[in-house]
């Protein structure tokens, strides 16, 4: 499944100087690299796991919608960091952080639905 | 698409016509959207599937209505992999009431995913009801990537804002309100203040006796903030609504008949032509429940609504698909 593109990595941060959000590509990450890392938010049962992640300054994360109910990745600042399309099930989207902070998000279907990243 | 499966007797093992499967199935087929009659001022709702144990007299009204919810077309998981043909069989149901409503009300999430096919799909089904004027207002599946713009575009043309809008019939006042966008990280449905200022505008202009009937995709009622299943701002809605001597609010969402009354108002949820959700907190998640085939159109619906002029009380109905 997983395969090594840091291209991915690469495009998600160019999009990011560019203003230019939304991805949500199915398929489109991830890799276990040497430099960059890779980290994974599972979305089950209407939740977030985990909740709160902390990564490391260049990590990707990549979430996965294991739910029969569609989501969204979505920043709460404004303007978004990030903000992926649509997740149906077994859809993924990722983001790689570039800059150390705490990124709050949450689902803009269900905003019940809250997690945060912590870079470092 | 498939087509609506007939009760057909396939083992009558004690020869009496009836066989156990097929009037489980047909039980089961009990609610798919709420029959309302408006009568003397107070809304009647009857789930659809459940249409025959209501008399006649019962149905008769100065007005009556469908509402129908959560058609969700698109949706194709286990918990019904066949959700164009429940929302056929509750057009089916619908066409088959003796006193045919003059209109339909979806009270949102007609797509899954906002795909333009899944539209399209739910429109071509509701060409195939008696009623032929629907209103529409959107659920959260319904404005997925574009903010809505596609709903409005489709539905809501004559609308204000995100897509809220009144209207009146033979003397009650409808009002198909909006809190599925701009949601914030940690709260629930939101109207908005520009939605609250022209709900509180459209209101000035109407008599205290004029019957008055809300809806709306997520509940205007707390019923379980924990699943997000509530409005932040309905309070204030409800308030400008106070003065009125019959207030109903019909919602969809949470995919099960829910009824409460406070005060002048009473509060109705819709089943879901498509899947059924778990009971307030009896589940980990408000995720698609999945029940055995033969019960999945006894938790579907549609809900009737009849109104009658004079008294001052609304009933609202459901009926399953079964």
């Amino acid at each position: 499944m997983r395969r090594s593109v840091s291209i991915a990595g690469l495009a998600a941060a160019l999009l990011l100087g560019m203003g230019v959000f939304g991805t949500g590509r199915k398929g489109s990450v991830t890799s276990a690299q040497e430099k960059t890392s890779t980290m994974e938010v599972k979305i089950d049962n209407f939740g977030f796991g985990p909740v709160t992640l902390t990564v490391p300054v260049g990590t990707a994360v990549t979430w996965t919608n294991r739910d029969d109910i569609p989501h969204t990745v979505v920043s709460t600042d404004d303007p978004k960091t990030f903000k992926s399309k649509v997740l149906d099930t077994d859809e993924k989207f990722s983001f790689t952080f570039s800059k150390a902070g705490a990124y709050p998000y949450f689902c803009s279907i269900h905003p019940k639905m809250t997690g945060k990243v912590i870079v470092q | 698409m498939s087509e609506k499966k007939k009760d057909e007797l396939l083992h009558d093992h004690n020869h009496d016509g009836i066989d156990r499967r097929g009037f489980l199935k047909c039980m089961a087929w009990a609610g798919t959207g709420a029959f309302c009659v408006m009568k003397g001022g107070v809304l009647n709702s009857y789930s659809l599937s459940r249409i025959s144990e209501i008399g006649t007299s019962d149905m008769m009204g100065e007005l009556s209505f469908v509402q129908i919810s959560d058609s969700h077309m698109g949706f194709n998981k286990p918990a019904n992999p066949d959700v164009a043909g429940t929302l056929k069989a509750a057009v089916d149901k619908i066409n088959a009431l003796t006193a045919a409503p003059e209109f339909m009300l979806h009270t949102g999430d007609i797509s899954h995913l906002s795909k333009p096919e899944e539209f399209d799909t739910v429109d071509q089904i509701l060409k195939g009801a008696k009623p032929k004027d629907v209103f529409y207002v959107p659920g959260e599946h319904d404005v997925l990537n574009d903010d809505g713009k596609q709903f409005l575009k489709r539905y809501g043309k004559s609308s204000k804002g995100a897509g809220w809008y009144s209207f009146d019939k033979k003397g009650t006042h409808f009002m198909g309100l909006v809190n599925v966008t701009n949601l914030k990280a940690g709260g629930l449905g939101t109207l908005g203040h520009e939605q609250l200022e022209w709900l509180e505008d459209d209101l000035k202009h109407l008599k205290h006796s004029t019957p008055i009937v809300v809806f709306a995709h997520i509940p205007l009622w707390s019923v379980y903030p924990e699943w997000g299943w509530g409005t932040e701002d309905s309070a204030q809605a409800l308030a400008y609504l106070k003065k009125f001597g019959s207030v109903t609010v019909l919602n969809g969402h949470i995919h099960q008949t829910m009824q409460k009354v406070e005060g002048n108002v009473t509060f109705h949820t819709a089943a879901s032509t498509a899947f059924p959700q778990p009971a307030p907190g009896k589940a980990d998640s408000p995720g698609p429940m999945k029940v055995p085939a033969e019960q999945l159109k006894s938790v579907l619906g549609i809900t009737d609504v009849n109104y009658v002029q004079g008294q001052h009380a609304l009933a609202v109905v459901d009926s399953s698909l079964a």
